[in-house]
């Protein structure tokens, strides 16, 4: 893909090197690669986002450093007939032996459905539930992002002058609702009347409602936005231009607001990706369920903009500090949600853990301090 | 009412509608504007969507690579040209149909700039200025409200121009008698594809600057789902406004606010029902067309040429 | 003179040709009055050669376009071009990507191509697809213990019927309001769309559907299976028998004739007596049935639940392919098929010549342009003059 993506920048050039590039060089697929492991990566965008596929291809970019590893990678495939072909074409044609089908909606029904066909390929989700009855040659991973979200808030928290925050949402789902609490958990603890307030878009990637929300946010008094959407690029530039903070996600987007960029959870597969090749390469068993935040070094946090204080950052630190270490729960009841029941009943924890948690995977409340409402 | 602290509370709802109208509408008040021109020499081009993102990828690249958004904005405008010619020269051709070549070029156009536009999704480019007409308020909402973007009101500008152009001058005239009648314009003496293949330019012009305002000013990134079908919806668009620059002025102001309005009314607390608040412009545009139209008669304005009217 | 094919039959009288009411008055002349040449299709003799040729030349041409626009970008065309046969046909594997690929294109191109016999270009197959795919879906739902022939009997229903109701709304919007059906049914697309997301993400959501809000389950057991000693879905055998339908009753039954009269002069057909408006719902009805029933097949055969995930772009593909086809039903079949082989090629070309997921886009692009342009070439190839003049 680089080699390719450079040579059509010299696009000039390219056109007698291509045509000099006889087409012996790119066929027969296969015996090319017959000594090295074929790694597939499948996203649902574009790998140059800024945001969620970017994340997963900073990891691929990982992978493709190390010895004797081939790595394939397409981009755009949607969540339909498409991923099954596409995960079938990379077996079949390609001889890859694993694969990181990377969009959540590719796993059920298509990664399901494909692994008992190819009971020698290893299929590698992010964010699947994958549970004891599924095939065994799936394995599900996810990071506790939510962690580096309850830090923003901490942040945010510090940061807020009018105490109201802001969070653009693509869906109400519970990975969202995860994060939104955490962040309102998190800027509560500095702040106890800070709220959040959430508008939905409806879909991952809409560039202009995605604008629109985080100007309507800022018109309401917002002064710090964060996001879960693809790619918060827009978010980011919109709240910026307004004069108002914000806290990253998926990725560093410090580049594209410097000044008014606090800190963002971002995942951190450029570890965890090189891992599971290496185990793969192995032989070694991989995972079928896994889980985990700062402690397992599935996540980080970006760097501290300009604009946080010492005291946040001290604070930020400590808890990030305490998360790293294991010792620091989020959802600790009593947590009361928005409208005054109580969804975490006192003494009860939802653990961030290598095991199930159900009721943080099936998180279908916003907690009390979120302005907002889930549909019925 | 002062300082980011303060904010709107319930004003916010019809402030952010007409700041949203004003930023939102801008491509559409281009892309129709454009089409009204092709429209009333007898094509239509429903491509310039296509045009659009066309435009909303050169415009961002040119900008990145040279430094200026403006220069962005020409590019833009050149690239839509070049579009417009496209599809005004297939046209030509006979037995080939402008709304099935629009559709081809809608792929075209949006293909081709996925294509090339893949370098130019990371970087930042510079962006086109506003001015701000809000330095009298002491609320900084109501200043953003007001803080209006240069093509805005180039765009406003254009609408008594093209207004005027179509009423008064030679070009207009003879525009509108290729549109209502090729024969009588071939009696006149007047070249009707040529007449017809430059309103398409026109048009893709015109488009190509709406795309350049959605990469250079709002959201103000290229990406590859930068238009949600706002090129196509603003062909829709010219329709329900009979072909009336004026006319297509109110309806692109109308199409903004109501993009606007879910997310601010989200804001102040009404929740539920966005996706179909989302699709209200696209609802609203179909119960006015069905309230409009009648079997009867052509559409009041509607140039007799035109293939969608028949 | 009825072996017109349906593109000359959709387009507008053309420019300079007078007023309609020159045309005769009887029903004969009047099919042929549209065309300022009339132009056979491929059933008659001569012609049916150019009808393959020139589609055929232009697609020659546009992938030579192509590999110039690839070489440009500094990609060897001759390595595109191979990957592209090895993607789409090179192997088993290939073929069956391919057919499957095409299989909803079937369909959804009837979506565009039955009422464009009447005279009216619908773009709406996205939307009929998808409203097909829902209400197959609440069909599937509701009988999930029923057994499987009866659910999947109500499930075939509920899809043909929302998708006909749904381009049929178009199609009667058009005859009795005078809305442009283009624009109407463009707009009905995003509506369905929004109608789905609202129910998949409210009323209709299974809470079990944690991060991927659907509908529940139809039930594995009512699922359609593949074809045996195949992965390809039955979807195409249905695809490929209602294309064969579709194209005997535009062109074999009087209902058809009448269609095509109505599409090709409005004013005669009314002189003459037919029930214009009928005919309008008609072919509207069946080509959103056609649409709906491939969005059900979609949810029966590959997705199970109704998620975001039903707007596939396949009605969009759709359009494409009745206009490759010229809107003759039997000509989908092919087109339909190669449009999957280009879909299936894609993969190889982004993962081994770094080209991005557009190209195959812009090559669509490219050859639905080049197929419309040589519309103009018909009937002027020195070859097949003599032909034309003796049919």
């Amino acid at each position: 893909m680089t080699e390719q993506t450079i040579s059509r920048r010299r696009v000039l050039g390219g056109v007698a090197l291509g045509a000099g590039a006889a087409l012996g060089a790119t066929l027969p697929l296969r015996p090319a690669f017959a000594a090295t492991t074929i790694v597939g990566f499948i996203y649902v965008g574009p790998h140059d986002d800024f945001g969620y596929n970017q994340a997963h291809a900073q990891g691929a970019a990982a992978v493709k450093k190390m010895a004797s590893v081939k790595v394939l990678e397409e981009e755009n495939v949607p969540e339909d007939v498409a991923v099954t072909k596409t995960m079938e074409s990379m077996i079949e044609q390609d001889a890859a032996s694993l694969l990181f089908p990377t969009s959540f909606g590719y796993f059920n029904p298509y990664i399901l459905r494909e692994a008992p066909k190819f009971p020698k390929v290893r299929f590698e989700h992010c964010g699947g539930l994958w549970t004891p009855k599924d095939p065994k040659n799936i394995g599900s991973y996810f990071g506790y992002i939510f962690e580096a979200q309850h830090v923003n808030g901490i942040v945010a928290g510090f940061t807020s002058k009018s105490g109201k925050l802001g969070f653009v949402a693509a869906k109400p789902i519970p990975q969202v609702l995860q994060n939104i609490n955490a962040f309102t958990l998190g800027a509560r603890l500095i702040n106890p009347k800070a709220t959040t307030r959430v508008i939905f878009t409806g879909d991952w990637s809409m560039p202009v409602k995605e604008a629109e929300a985080a100007n309507s946010l800022i018109d309401q008094g917002v002064d710090v936005v964060t996001m879960h959407v693809d790619s918060p690029k827009v978010v980011v530039q919109t709240a910026a231009k307004r004069g108002a903070s914000v806290c990253g996600y998926h990725c560093s987007q410090a580049a594209l607001a410097p000044e008014a960029y606090l800190t963002g959870a971002e995942w951190n597969w450029t570890d965890l990706y090189p891992k599971f090749v290496t185990m793969w390469m192995k032989g070694e068993p991989l995972p079928n369920f896994y889980r985990g935040g700062f402690k397992e070094g599935l996540i980080k946090q970006s760097p501290y903009g300009p604009r946080v204080s010492e005291a946040a950052r001290k604070k930020a630190d400590a808890v990030k500090a305490a998360l790293t270490a294991g010792k620091y729960v989020i959802f600790k009841g009593p947590i009361h949600d928005n409208t005054g029941k109580i969804v975490v009943a006192s003494g009860q924890e939802l653990i961030q853990s290598n095991a199930t948690d159900a009721k943080l995977e099936e998180m279908n409340f916003l907690v009390n301090g979120v302005l907002g409402a889930l549909p019925s | 009412m002062t300082g980011v602290g303060g904010g709107l509370g319930l004003w916010i709802v019809p402030l952010a509608v007409l700041g949203g109208a004003v930023r939102v509408s801008t491509p559409f008040l281009f892309v129709s504007l454009g089409e009204c021109i092709t429209e009333r020499g007898g094509r239509i081009n429903l491509g310039l969507e296509g045009t659009l993102v066309m435009g909303a990828m050169s415009g961002y690249a040119v900008s990145y690579l040279s430094g200026s958004p403006w220069l962005g904005v020409l590019a833009a405008g050149i690239v839509g040209i070049f579009m417009g010619l496209l599809h005004g020269a297939i046209c030509s051709l006979q037995r080939v149909n402008d709304i099935a070549v629009g559709i081809a070029l809608m792929l075209f156009g949006v293909g081709l700039a996925d294509y090339l536009g893949k370098p130019f999704i990371q970087p930042a480019a510079p962006q086109l200025p506003a001015i701000n007409f809000g330095w009298w308020a002491s609320s900084p909402d109501v200043q953003h409200a007001l803080k209006i973007n240069e093509l805005f009101l180039v765009g406003v500008a254009l609408v008594p121009l093209l207004v005027w152009a179509f009423r008064a001058t030679r070009w207009g005239l003879i525009l509108r008698i290729v549109g209502e009648s090729a024969d009588a314009a071939r009696a006149l003496g007047y070249p009707v594809i040529p007449v017809r293949i430059i309103a398409t330019c026109c048009g893709g012009f015109l488009a190509g600057v709406g795309g350049s305002f959605l990469s250079l000013y709002y959201p103000g990134a290229w990406s590859e789902r930068i238009s949600s079908g706002q090129g196509i919806t603003a062909v829709a668009l010219v329709i329900f406004a009979r072909w009336n620059p004026q006319l297509c002025f109110y309806a692109a102001l109308l199409f903004g606010g109501a993009g606007a309005l879910g997310p601010s009314l989200q804001a102040v607390g009404v929740h539920g029902g966005y996706y179909l608040l989302n699709a209200a412009p696209y609802i609203l545009t179909l119960l006015i067309m069905i309230v409009t139209c009648s079997p009867k008669r052509a559409l009041v304005g509607a140039p007799a040429e035109l293939s969608i009217t028949k | 003179m009825v072996d017109e094919t349906a593109s000359t039959l959709i387009r507008p009288p053309p420019a300079g040709h007078g007023d309609a009411a020159a045309i005769a008055s009887n029903a004969a002349a009047v099919v042929a009055a549209p065309g300022p040449r009339p132009r056979r299709g491929f059933a008659a003799g001569g012609t049916a050669i150019e009808a393959v040729l020139v589609p055929a030349g232009a697609l020659i041409l546009s992938l030579l376009l192509f590999g110039v626009f690839v070489a440009c970008a500094g990609v060897n065309p001759l390595a595109v071009y191979r990957y592209m046969v090895e993607g789409s046909v090179g192997s088993w594997f290939s073929v069956q990507n391919t057919l499957t690929r095409a299989a909803p294109l079937l369909l959804t191109g009837l979506c565009t191509a039955l009422p464009a016999q009447a005279g009216l270009m619908i773009i709406g197959n996205e939307g009929a697809f998808v409203m097909g795919g829902l209400a197959a879906a609440m069909a599937g739902v509701a009988l999930h213990g029923a057994p499987a022939p009866l659910a999947l009997a109500a499930m075939t229903l509920a899809g043909t019927a929302a998708g006909a109701v749904w381009i049929a709304f178009a199609g009667g919007l058009r005859h009795w309001r005078g809305v442009n059906e283009t624009i109407s049914s463009l707009l009905l697309n995003y509506i369905a769309i929004a109608i789905l997301n609202q129910l998949v993400e409210g009323p209709f959501r299974d809470p079990r559907s944690l991060n991927k809000p659907s509908s529940p389950s139809i039930g594995y057991d009512h699922m359609i299976d593949s074809i045996p000693g195949t992965e390809i879905h039955w979807g195409l055998v249905v695809g490929i028998v209602v294309c064969i339908a579709a194209y005997v009753l535009i062109r074999h039954t009087t209902i058809g004739f009448a269609t095509r009269i109505a599409g090709g002069n409005l004013r005669a057909a009314r002189m003459v007596g037919l029930p214009i408006g009928w005919l309008v719902m008609l072919t509207c009805a069946l080509g959103g049935a056609a649409a709906g029933l491939a969005g059900m097949i979609e949810l029966a055969a590959v997705q199970e639940r109704a998620s975001a995930d039903l707007v596939t772009g396949y009605g969009y593909t759709g359009i494409l392919v009745a206009f490759l086809a010229r809107q003759n039903p039997l000509a989908i079949i092919p087109v339909a098929m190669l449009l999957g082989g280009i879909g299936a090629s894609g993969g190889l070309l982004q993962r081994h010549l770094g080209l991005p997921d557009a190209a195959t886009v812009v090559l669509q692009g490219i050859i639905f342009v080049m197929i419309l342009a040589s519309d103009a070439v018909y009937g002027r190839l020195p070859w097949f003059k003599r032909a034309d003049a003796a049919a």
